[in-house]
């Protein structure tokens, strides 16, 4: 046996290297371990700064003395390979080692062993740790907001029928696939609107807006039965007479009332809040901005100079300013440009901010689709004698909306995120009511519990809703 | 030319339609504000404003008029993004290149950071920092100076103030540093295009960097002291600092959470950017005998700086637009001060509202025409 360079591992003496490097990491490990976990300190007796230091400089030693290339033992390789490549990475992966070791107990204690699950008061929140407690007694108030206790089932309801008729695609046979585009980008978000204002709001709904979604939606559905030539000046005309007739000729009062649901209270959208109200608004900001979006993205590649400059306004100006201004303005502003007698609602007039707000982003990622089109795709579709809507219907909207699948999750992604600034017009959503909770003189000092309760509830959402967007970008990776 | 009325009637109905929306609603806005008795002016601005902000980085008081108020609400805004934009980019790039790492702790670390940060609403992160961590901050008396002369407590953060004698000596100093490091590149690359010798231009520039400002202080006469805060007692239960420079917890909590949600999106940026150079271009940068510094610094760097600089620009954009979120913890920012209190006391909202979303728009369009400008700059000459 040779005699043993201590300064440099070899495979000549591999299993004495590996014995004792084994050997003063684990040592640094348990160190750490022993004293994060049962306050033991094993290195008391050296001075301050030593003791504290020791476990780094008999790790950083250990991992030296294992680093050797090509042992043969396969899980050492693994392990230099992949966290002691050199002496820089070996120090980073024993921090950050420690840390973990270190902030395990607190946050474990906080979390669940000092906490306390049981009672309604705040009396039993004595321990160091959490107290969800008080996020199980307000529990309702942060999913449901102010909505009354006893007609919490309608917006149960209207979510679980909304979720199952969402999942309908999912099953769908290959002989009704085709008409799934129809069902979700028109009979879905109608089917939705009208669950969500005649069962949760549950009373007068048929404010000028719905006239006015009515009339779109119906012309577009009977917009597929009119002949090319004449659709352009179809668009001009029919909505807006349609939008006409409903409001001044078929709709009275009498058949509002008649649209009412019997035994159901109206509760005011001012009511609404917590959890639902963060769906309900991103639900529908998702279904607005989307088209809009896609209408100033292709306004902004337009061939026709006026349309494309008021577009490039349009995008340019919501993507300049805040959210927070463009609430604002809905909420102090927007009242001075209507006539006296005409109210919005203010829930309404937050989706219309938010929805205008996103698509100028919509409109951005969707263009950036458009763009990377090759010129050949416009060519060739034009060559089979397709005009403008049919070529961008059935060739270039289906190619550019698949490429930017990851941009625009990434934008309803943000738009989620963004919902908590209602608060500015008054609407409370889940992190509104925990600000409103946190202030209770009963309930003082849990701001803590509530803000990690809502961020856990929007990371699951969030992170959900990335990785779908990441599967749904796998699934229609198409080779070019 | 030929005009077609295929060509024209849709141009013609758009521009109608926008302007048919606009002029209703400057219609309703004026019989409004003639029902209320409001009138359209800008006028206000001169007026007194007599209401106080806590944090201001000019001379200000009520006594002042509505357009200083504005002034500090903007410098208030500026200020945390600046200070943001530096924090998040150093942690960005910081995450970004430990995203690439081989080892996988660090690489999972970086990971989780990323995902953790980027999946939580930034009102909420603002929230989190202002209510709930900061305020288990000490009392002030009860607080333990870091590194002797910083305190950290709930009233705020509080620093040793610099005080210069000559500062204007130093600051030319520093200058003169700088025109001379300019200087002395511009040589090198000249001497390197002509003789294919190599300057250490980074070595010298740290050197005059550094020994300049020395200088002015053996030779100038420049002294820098420090004045350490002082704890000082109120009342019996009252204490605050004296001295030093304060940064008020809403500072602090803005400017965090702003910079680790920023982070994440800029650390995105970089790691896309690294990835996106091709690896062939590393290794090709190798077999022509350059050291790993210099195929960092000449090869990988300026291709992956094309990639990163456009999405971090929009990063930036956004940190500015997202500052914004400080009206929810009564920082004093723009969007507080400007379009919470003066409205309030004014109630010019059609005048405030559009001079807040005005100045927003100078500042986003500002950065985009500066990083648009460095972005030509570094991009591609296709000859």
């Amino acid at each position: 046996m040779s005699s043993i360079n201590f300064l440099k591992p070899d495979r000549t003496n591999l299993n004495t290297f590996l014995y004792l490097g084994s050997f003063l990491f684990f040592i640094s490990i348990l160190d750490v371990f022993l004293n994060s976990f049962f306050r033991l300190n094993l290195t008391g007796f050296l001075p301050n700064f030593l003791s504290f230091l020791l476990p780094l400089i008999l790790g950083f030693v250990g991992l030296y003395f294992i680093r050797i290339e090509y042992s043969g033992i396969k899980n050492l390789d693994l392990l230099n390979k992949h966290i002691n490549t050199n002496n820089f990475n070996a120090v980073l992966s024993l921090l950050i080692i420690f840390i973990i070791i270190k902030s395990l107990p607190p946050i474990l204690s906080w979390f669940v062993i000092d906490a306390s699950f049981a009672g309604d008061t705040k009396d039993v929140c004595t321990g160091s740790g959490a107290c969800w407690t008080y996020i199980k007694v307000w529990m309702r108030r942060f999913m449901y907001g102010m909505y009354p206790n006893a007609e919490q089932w309608r917006i149960n309801l209207s979510f679980v029928a909304l979720v199952l008729l969402g999942s309908v695609g999912y099953f769908a046979t290959d002989k009704f696939k085709k008409y799934l585009t129809l069902y979700y980008v028109v009979i879905y978000p109608l089917i939705a609107f009208l669950f969500i204002f005649f069962f949760i709001s549950g009373g007068p709904v048929f404010f000028d807006f719905s006239y006015g979604i009515i009339a779109a939606i119906l012309s577009i559905i009977i917009g597929f039965f009119i002949p090319s030539k004449f659709k352009f000046y179809y668009f001009l005309i029919v909505p807006l007479a349609l939008y006409v007739i409903l409001k001044y000729f078929l709709f009275f009062e009498e058949y509002i009332e008649l649209g009412k649901l019997d035994g159901l209270n109206w509760v005011e959208t001012g009511a609404w809040g917590g959890l639902s109200l963060t769906f309900i608004i991103s639900f529908f900001c998702l279904i607005f901005c989307f088209p809009i979006g896609m209408a100033f993205a292709l306004g902004r590649r337009s061939e026709f100079p006026l349309i494309r400059y008021i577009s490039v306004g349009f995008i340019e100006f919501w993507r300049g300013v805040p959210l927070i201004t463009v609430l604002f303005m809905s909420a102090v502003m927007f009242p001075m440009f209507l006539p006296e007698d005409f109210f919005i609602d203010k829930l309404v007039r937050a989706i219309i901010a938010i929805s205008l707000f996103e698509a100028a982003y919509v409109a951005e990622v969707i263009r950036g689709g458009l763009q990377a089109l090759p010129r050949g795709q416009y060519e060739a579709a034009k060559s089979l004698g397709m005009g403008y809507w049919k070529m961008h219907i059935f060739v270039i909207l289906p190619q550019a909306l698949k490429l930017v699948i990851p941009g625009i999750a990434n934008t309803f992604l943000a738009l989620v995120k963004d919902t908590p600034l209602i608060f500015v017009v008054g609407l409370l959503e889940i992190v509104g009511m925990l600000n409103l909770a946190k202030t209770n003189p009963k309930w003082l000092g849990f701001a803590m519990e509530g803000y990690v309760f809502a961020a856990i509830i929007f990371w699951i959402i969030c992170y959900a809703m990335s990785k779908y967007s990441y599967n749904l970008e796998q699934k229609y990776k198409t080779d070019r | 030319m030929n005009f077609k009325l295929k060509d024209i009637v849709p141009q013609l109905i758009t521009v109608l339609a926008v302007v048919l929306v606009f002029g209703f609603f400057t219609y309703n806005a004026q019989i409004n504000m003639e029902n209320r008795g409001i009138d359209f002016g800008y006028g206000f601005l001169t007026q007194e404003s007599s209401f106080d902000v806590q944090f201001s980085l000019i001379e200000y008081d009520g006594s002042h008029s509505y357009f200083r108020a504005y002034l500090v609400g903007l410098l208030n805004t500026i200020l945390v993004s600046v200070i943001g934009i530096i924090i998040a980019t150093i942690l960005g790039v910081i995450v970004g290149i430990a995203r690439l790492s081989p080892n996988y702790l660090i690489n999972k670390f970086a990971a989780f950071y990323v995902e953790f940060f980027r999946n939580i609403p930034l009102l909420l992160q603002i929230f989190f920092w202002y209510f709930a961590a900061l305020r288990a901050l000490p009392l002030p008396q009860d607080a333990e100076a870091m590194f002797g002369v910083f305190f950290l407590t709930i009233k705020g953060l509080y620093v040793p103030a610099f005080i210069w004698q000559n500062f204007n000596i130093f600051f030319y100093s520093i200058i003169a540093a700088i025109i001379a490091i300019i200087v002395i590149r511009a040589h090198a690359k000249k001497v390197q295009e002509n003789q294919g010798k190599q300057i250490p231009v980074f070595l010298i520039s740290i050197g005059l960097i550094f020994i300049l400002p020395l200088l002015s202080f053996l030779i100038g006469g420049v002294r820098l002291s420090f004045e350490v805060p002082v704890l000082k007692q109120l009342a019996t239960t009252s204490f605050i600092y004296e001295g030093g420079v304060s940064l008020p917890p809403e500072l602090i909590a803005l400017t965090l959470s702003l910079s680790l949600y920023t982070a994440t999106f800029i650390a995105e940026c970089v790691r896309a950017g690294i990835q996106g150079v091709g690896k062939g271009q590393k290794e090709a940068a190798a077999s022509i005998g350059l050291t790993p510094n210099q195929v960092l610094k000449l090869v990988i760097m300026p291709q992956a700086l094309r990639i990163i600089i456009p999405p971090t620009t929009n990063q930036y954009l956004n940190l500015t637009k997202n500052s914004s979120l400080a009206a929810a913890i009564a920082y004093p920012d723009l969007v507080l001060v400007f379009a919470g209190t003066a409205l309030m006391q004014t109630g010019k909202a059609i005048e405030i509202v559009s001079i807040t979303m005005f100045t927003y728009l100078t500042l986003s369009i500002s950065i985009s025409i500066l990083m648009n400008w460095y972005n030509k700059k570094i991009a591609i000459q296709e000859k």
